[in-house]
Order: structure tokens, then sequence, then C-alpha cells
């Protein structure tokens, strides 16, 4: 990497030994060789939640929507699109994250990019399936090819969520070639099949100076690409409302106001990831306290600027009351959501850009409690956006059935929300139970700093 | 005031009313009448000839119009020619008598609580009286909804109308978020709606303006100013259910609306009636226009019930 050589020399590592290279892979690829009865009954778990949300679908496409879900005339969309904003939110995980602190040579930031990558690539495919199973004719898919037309956000929407999809698979995929190597020859108690796929998988990688060149380029040409695509994915989800009349969307702070509070989100998500994978795959060698030091400032930085968008998107038309948007404001402040408004402000702002302020609440245990919190809240968050905008229309409702003047989300809608949030996490423990999900030679290369010896360690 | 340019504007509208069976159809046969080497089709249409003489012929001789009912998917997208579909109407006549609700829900193959125009009870300050509204879709003239449509489902007519493509849409309910007026329904499949439509499904007694005759399961539905109607020479359904007379249809470059029993000069009743549109300010340019709730027939009476709150 050109950036290489501007490092002052006093943040450099000492050159470490092949044996402690060999210790750290071994660390490394160790969750991959065996798998401990609590990760077993977690996968079983994800799996069953995952498998439950399959059935609930063919229930919703064969019984009829109106008897499986609580969709109604004027709550259309419901918490399949809430959901799809969340998990667009998580999928920047690896933008904000690993790209701009790559690109800004935050060297601590090596041990976590991969997982960031897997975050975001997970939850872009499930946010992408949450679209699919809101439509009403999903047989019909193929009328966006043959149809589609550029000037509706729905297909701009479509065509940035492929591109970033397709990007994500590619900045994990080569980034993981060098370790693939290592995996296959280091790694011997497993089936064959598995050694066989990292034999295909690794392109025949050897580890030359010239691969390294190509490859580290590739990664950031790519990672380079996924700041703006990243951006554009956030704000073009925000745009799909802001660009309607309804007045609670209405609003040009949106795209902004989406893209902090997916900052945000990612960072709690990646706190949550590493807390995680720190413990069950006992990592505490290279996800250190310092990550968590950092990840909790980091969210301060992040909740002070979502908190600062949210002043403009809600205080601003407050101050105002304007008749358009009274209805929905005033629901929100003092009226039937205020309560879960309130409490979705507080622990989805309040929380994250306070708490973390103290050292003691950096801490991997306080700190993981926090983004936990925000996680939530952040969920709820868009619930808050997406079905009190559409239950609050400008002409009132009357003379409708109970049922579609509340939406109370069904069963099977909770089912299927609560399996593509199970994919998310399934896609993510069986890539770590495959791949290593800390780079190994990233964090070597860290340790090295610089010196081309990276390049024998096999 | 009114009554005196009644009768001749009224003929006009009957001729405008019956360009698909007659006048159309006539100008579509001339060329083609004297060449048999079309395939017969056993249908005899009643077409004018250009010397004003009604002749029966077989349909095949006719270029596909309003009458007949096998219009290609591009001809239903292009819309009436040479017409502007509009309307008006008269919030002093309505009473909230649900007549135009249950006209349309049967003219379209529809059932409650799916409404495709609603009546809703509005007030526009404390100090006024509330007055009934009845809504629909307004085929707006810079329809956000057609915009948002990834499929070009939802498409803009030639004629004004706003219309679906059933076998197009794909279900995404963008349209649905985009309309400020929530003119739109989702058909969610619901159980009744299903049954009706599976025993209903060889009617084509009524069809709607659209190659289905039933707004699909997983679709997007809305009023479509009855297009199948007014291509027929007839009032749309509410138009002529409505007993008292509240809904004004016509067309705008003839500049003439109906109620079915009084005709009026569309600008002037406009002009004269300080006509408004709703949520002029979101510049969607609906094509319906309201006359203010003024010197009302009745005074207002507040709903005892509510009528449409059956799931
Ligand atoms: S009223 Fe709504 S559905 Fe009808 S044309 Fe306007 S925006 Fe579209
Ligand atoms: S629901 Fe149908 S008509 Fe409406 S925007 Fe989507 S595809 Fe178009």
């Amino acid at each position: 990497m050109s950036e290489e050589k501007n490092i002052p020399e006093s943040t450099k590592y000492e050159t470490f030994t092949q044996e402690e290279y060999m210790i750290m892979k071994d660390d490394l690829l160790r969750p991959i060789e065996k798998i401990g009865k609590a990760g077993k009954i977690w996968i079983a778990f994800l799996t069953a939640v995952f498998l439950a949300g399959v059935v609930a679908y063919y229930l919703q496409e064969s019984r009829g929507k109106y008897v499986t879900t609580g969709l109604r005339d004027y709550t259309m969309w419901g918490i399949y699109i809430s959901n799809f904003l969340f998990l667009v939110a998580l999928s920047l995980s690896s933008v904000f994250m690993s790209a701009i602190l790559k690109l800004t040579n935050f060297e601590w930031y090596r041990p976590l990019s991969r997982i960031a990558d897997v975050i975001s690539l997970s939850s872009i495919t499930m946010a992408g399936i949450c679209i699919m199973i809101s439509m009403g004719r999903p047989d019909r898919l193929h009328h966006l090819f043959i149809y589609g037309r550029i000037q509706s956000p729905i297909v701009w929407d479509i065509i940035v969520v492929a591109t970033y999809f397709v990007t994500c698979v590619l900045v994990l995929f080569i980034a993981l070639i060098p370790s693939l190597s290592t995996c296959k020859n280091h790694l011997k108690n497993l089936p064959k099949w598995q050694l066989k796929m990292y034999d295909i998988l690794s392109f025949g990688w050897h580890g030359t100076a010239e691969q390294w060149k190509i490859l580290k380029k590739t990664v950031l040409i790519l990672t380079v690409l996924l700041i703006p695509l990243g951006i554009a994915l956030r704000t073009v989800s925000a745009w799909l409302f802001s660009t309607t009349l309804r007045p609670e969307w209405d609003s040009t702070n949106f795209g902004a106001y989406f893209v902090s509070g997916s900052a945000l989100l990612t960072v709690a998500v990646m706190i949550i990831a590493i807390s995680s994978f720190r413990k069950l795959y006992h990592l505490e060698k290279y996800l250190t306290e310092m990550h968590f030091d950092k990840l909790g400032q980091a969210m301060v930085l992040m909740g002070l600027i979502y908190a600062y968008f949210n002043i403009n998107e809600y205080l601003v038309p407050a101050y105002k009351m304007s008749g358009l948007h009274a209805n929905h404001l005033l629901d929100l402040f003092v009226g039937n959501n205020a309560f879960f408004y309130w409490s979705v402000v507080f622990f989805g702002i309040l929380v994250p850009s306070v708490l973390p302020m103290f050292k003691k609440m950096r801490k991997p245990l306080p700190l993981t409690i926090i983004a936990l919190a925000v996680l939530i809240a952040g969920w709820f968050k868009f619930y808050l956006i997406v079905i009190p905008g559409l239950s609050h229309p400008l002409l009132p409702i009357q003379d409708v059935p109970a049922s579609w003047k509340h939406y109370t989300p069904s069963l099977i809608e909770m089912t299927i929300v609560a399996a593509t949030i199970a994919g998310t996490m399934l896609i993510t423990t069986l890539f770590s139970r495959f791949f290593p999900i800390i780079s190994v030679w990233e964090v070597a290369e860290g340790k090295l700093e610089g010196k081309e010896e990276i390049i024998n360690y096999k | 005031m009114e009554k005196e340019d009644n009768k001749s504007s009224r003929r006009n509208f009957l001729k405008l009313g019956a360009l698909g069976s007659v006048a159309l159809a006539g100008t579509a046969v001339v060329s083609t009448i004297s060449c048999d080497d079309k395939e017969k089709t056993g249908k005899k249409v009643k077409v004018l000839t250009a010397d004003g003489k009604l002749i029966e012929v077989d349909s095949s001789h006719v270029d596909h119009h309003a009458s007949n009912d096998n219009f290609s998917k591009e001809e239903i997208r292009q819309g009436v020619e040479g017409k502007k579909f509009i309307r008006v109407i008269d919030l002093a006549k309505c009473a909230n008598e649900r007549k135009c609700i249950e006209g349309c829900q049967k003219a379209h193959n529809i059932l409650a609580p799916i409404e495709y125009i609603k009546v809703k009870k509005m007030q526009d300050s404390e100090l006024t009286s509330p007055y009934w509204f009845p809504t629909m879709c307004y085929h707006c003239d810079n329809p956000p909804c057609t915009k948002v449509c990834p499929v070009d489902a939802t498409y803009k007519r030639s004629d004004g109308i706003v219309a679906m493509d059933y076998d197009r849409c794909i279900g995404c309910k963008f349209c649905m978020a985009a309309c400020p007026y929530s003119a739109r329904t989702f058909n969610f499949g619901r159980p009744e709606q299903l049954k009706f439509t599976e025993e209903h499904k060889n009617d084509t007694s009524d069809p709607n303006h659209c190659t289905t005759p039933f707004a699909q399961e997983g679709t997007v539905a809305k009023c479509d100013f009855c297009t199948d109607r007014s291509s027929k020479g007839l009032l749309p359904a509410c138009v002529v259910e409505c007993p008292n007379g509240a809904i004004l249809h016509g067309d705008e470059l003839e500049d003439v609306v109906t109620n079915g029993e009084d005709t009026f000069r569309l600008k002037k009743l406009l002009q004269d009636r300080g006509a408004y549109r709703e949520f002029e300010e979101l510049g969607t340019k609906p094509r319906v226009y309201y006359l203010p709730p003024v010197a009302r027939n009745f005074p207002f009476e507040d709903a005892t019930e509510a009528h449409n709150t059956k799931e």
C-alpha cells in the first residue's frame, strides 16, 4: 500500500518471528477446526428460526395476505419495510467502518474489517429478500427487467442494492484469498470437500510479490468504491420515502439523517459482533479492550451527529407545526406513539451519545449492553418512520374496519422479520465456521507495517 | 342561467359519449368496408357510414375500438382519442347516501370494505359547518403514483385517465405510499374476494377497461373513471347512482360536464361557483374539481353509524 510510507516510525510494530506468526495463525484458524456444543446449538437455533420464517412466508403466500398479515390499505408496507431499512443500515458496516478506517490508516481496525464485511454482505442479502417478501406479486419479479423504468426510486434502489451486493462479495472474497491459502496449508483435520473448497477458492495463490501487489490494489480500489456506493445505498433508501408527498417523509434532511443513523447502528452492530466473537472464539488477544475503547468513542461521535440530524428532522417542523405535519408530530410527541418515540430517542440517541463518553462505559461489557440498546432502538426507529408515517395520511381515515386504522403486525410477519435477522446472523456465523473471521494476513501485516516479510509466511 | 345551455351541451355530451359504438367505428370502417380479405368473426357491429347511414357489418371490418371488447393492450394504454375526462363534485349536494359507493362496487366487481370512492366527513375549522366530501382517484395531471411505479403498471393516458394494468403490477405498493389522496387500494386476497373472483371469472357483461375484469390478488386497484362505461357512451356508475346529482362528469375539451340530468359548461361552472382542487399546493393537478358546500340542499346530518366497518 502506498500510504505505508507515510507512517511515522513510532507507530510501527516490532517485527515478529515465524513462531509468533504461527501462534497467531493457530489462534485465528482454531474456530474453524472445532465447533463447540454451544456453537452447534446456536447454529441449530438460527436455522430453526430461519426455517420458521420460510414456513411463515409459504403460509403468507398460500393463504392470502389479508388473513396472514396485519397489512391493510393504509399501512400497506408494515414491518417488512422497517426491517428492510434496518438491514440496509447494518449493511453499511463495511463501508463506514472498514473502508474509511482503512483509507485513513487506522491500524487498529485491521482485525475488525472482515467481521464488518461479512455483516454487510449478510444484511444486504437479507434486505434484498425483505423487499421480495413485501411484494404483492413476487412471481412477477422479472417485470422489473422487462418493464423497469429508471425514473422510479424503486428501480434506483434495486440497482444500488445489487451493485452494492456485488461489490461486497468482491471486497470480502478478494481479501479472503490469502487466508484461504493459509487454511489450505494449515488446516488438516477437516472433511475432504472443505479442503478442496479452500484449494479451489484460493485460485492458485502463492503469495508472490506480484500477487500481493495486485491484491492490495484491487482491495483498495473496491474499498474506495464502497464508500460512495454505501452512501448512495443509504440515501436512495431514504429517497424512497422523501420523494413522496407525505408530510412525514417529505424532508430534504432524510438522506443525511438516514446515513448518520446507519453510521451509529453500524458502530453498535460491530461492538456486539466483536464482543461475541471475542468471547466465543477466545480472540481476546486480537479483539482487545482497545477496540472497545475506540468503538465507544466512535459511538459518541456518531451519536452526536445523529442527534443533530434528528433535531433537524423533528424540531424544525415541530416549531412550525404546519397543518400537514401536525398530525404526525403530535402523535409522536404526545399522542399514541409518544412513549415509544421517547424511549427510542432515549436509548437510540441519548444513551449512545452520552454514556460512552465515560471511560468506564467503554469496557467490553457495558459497551455491549449499550450497543444492544442502540440496535434495538434503531430497529424501532425505523418502525416509527414507516408505520406512523403511513397511518396519518393527508385525508382522514374514516369509515373503514378497525383493523385498517391501527396496524398490528401479525405473528407471521414477526416470524418472517425474526427469520431475516436470524438469517443475517446465520450467514455471519456460518462464514466464521468456514473462514477465519479475522484476517490473518491483515493482522500480521499490521504488525509488520510495511515490511515485505509478510509474503513469505505461508 | 345554467339551464339555458343545457340542451345543446347535453346533446354534445351524448355525442361524445357515443364515441365508441357509432361515431368512431364509423370513421374506421370507411376504408375497410370494401376489402373483404379479412377473416369473418361472425360478430356484427353497427357503424355509421360517411353519408349518414347506419349499417351492420362484420366486426372484422372494424378497427379495434371501444365498442369491440378485444382491445389490444397498446390501445388501452393510449386512451380514447380526442377526450379529456374531467369531474366536478358539488359538495352542496352530497348527503352521504353512499349510493355512489354501492354503484361503484357493483360496476367493478369489488366487495366492501374496499371502496374506490369514499365519502368523508370534513370540517375545515371548528367555526365552520362540516360537510360530506366524496374522494376517489383524482386522475392527477402530475400524478405522483405513475412517477414512482417501477414497471409502468400505473400510467397516464392521453384522455386524462390514470389507469392500472393489473397484469403488469408487481405489487410493490409504492404508488399507494405516493398518492397523497389515499385513493389506491390493494387486493390482499381477502377470502370473500377470492371466492367472488373465482365465481365471476367468466363474466364479460361489465368488464373493467383493463384486459382482466377483476383486480387481481396482489395488485393495486383504484377508481378508473369507469372507462369501460364512458367508451360505451354511459356515464360512470357513481354519477348515475347518485340520487342528488352531486357528481358531474364530462370532457374538458368539449367544455361540458353532466350528472345525467343537468349539463353545464365546465369553465363557467367552475368560475361561477369558486371551484377548487384538493391539496392544490402539492402540485399534483387533480382532474377533479370541488364546488364549495355553500347554499346546501340539505342541512348536514351526522351519520348515526359507521357504515363500512365489517372486516
Ligand atoms: S389521486 Fe392518487 S392514485 Fe389518483 S392519479 Fe392522483 S396520485 Fe394517482
Ligand atoms: S404496486 Fe403496482 S402499480 Fe403500484 S407502483 Fe408498484 S407496480 Fe406500480
